[in-house]
């Protein structure tokens, strides 16, 4: 059942995708991103990944919809019509989409348990994370203790994100001497 | 959007309910899902969102361009002053466990005030490049 659900989602991912592409109105182009973040989610979900979920449709649905549709004020409503044939695109992302794909030939079978993955750390992580850090949620004690050396990292990437945004976009009032 | 009333009406409804669900979601992460950023992040959006309706004018009445630029750095240094705290009370940078008097109880106060710095420099973050975005104007022509 969760895989027919799946399966249902990822198609009509895919039809946002191809709609997403042909569609020259970038507001519509917005909205259905919208609607891509939020398909993302429900699959997110039935994977049973709720945390990343939960960012993905805050995220991808919620902040860069807004973002998107405040660049779009800035410019024009409507995308101009490709000056050269699509030829070359089209075969760049066919070959990186194939090296991808012939890539995950080689990974475990999804939620194989016997993967490395679920070797290495993850069963000391499930079995002493509640015990030793009281957090019945695996997912934070992973990201705030076992892992926090990575959270600290991130926080800092996002840090130094919104530095650079500042940098650029930022206008300093000048008084005007003319 | 600022003549519509119903619109403005059901947004005063929901930026409560937004800004409760935000807490929510920094303070039950520890139970279910959620932590710091999704929760920054959603605090973030209900701001927007009154800006969206209210105007941008509004929007940086409530939350001054001041306070949230030092959020943005005001949450790595509540992260690292975690991590210092833990290495001036003997034990090694971010360390939880010398937190408190029991090592449970030091994960949790660890944990807490981790989530606390990641949530006010996500959010922070978010809301400053919102109202960069926001505050650009038009150049015609």
């Amino acid at each position: 059942m969760e895989g027919v659900i799946i399966a249902t989602l990822m198609a009509m991912m895919a039809g946002v995708t191809i709609a997403i592409v042909r569609q020259r109105n970038l507001f519509a182009v917005v909205i259905l991103s919208g609607i891509y973040s939020f398909l993302m989610a429900t699959v997110l979900v039935a994977l049973d990944a709720v945390d990343v979920a939960m960012t993905e449709a805050a995220v991808g649905a919620g902040i860069s919809m807004v973002l998107f549709l405040s660049a779009l004020y800035l410019s024009k409503g409507e995308e101009e019509k490709p000056q050269h044939t699509p030829l070359l695109p089209l075969a760049a992302a066919l070959v990186t989409g194939g090296a991808l794909v012939y890539g995950t030939l080689d990974l475990p079978a999804f939620s194989d348990p016997g993967a490395p993955i679920h070797q290495h750390v993850a069963p000391r992580y499930i079995q002493d994370g509640p015990r030793e850090t009281g957090v019945p949620n695996i997912v934070t004690a992973v990201l705030a203790s076992y892992r926090g050396y990575d959270t600290l990292g991130e926080t800092t990437v996002v840090f130094t994100a919104g530095v650079g945004v500042i940098a650029l976009l930022r206008r300093l009032r000048r008084p005007v001497s003319r | 959007m600022e003549d519509y009333l119903v619109l403005r009406v059901i947004a005063k409804l929901m930026i409560a309910f937004m800004l409760l669900f935000a807490l929510y979601v920094q303070f039950h992460g520890d139970f279910g899902p959620g932590g710091g950023f999704q929760a920054g992040v959603i605090a973030a959006a209900a701001i927007a969102f009154y800006a969206i309706i209210y105007g941008l004018p509004a929007a940086r009445a409530v939350v001054p361009d001041r306070v949230v630029e030092s959020m943005i750095a005001l949450g790595v240094l509540i992260f690292s002053g975690v991590g210092f705290l833990g290495l001036l009370l003997g034990g090694n940078y971010l360390d939880y466990f010398v937190l408190g008097h029991d090592p449970v109880h030091g994960q949790h106060r660890g944990i807490f005030w981790v989530e606390a710095g990641v949530f006010v420099t996500v959010a922070g973050v978010m809301l400053k490049v919102f109202y960069l975005f926001a505050s650009r104007v038009r150049e015609e022509g």
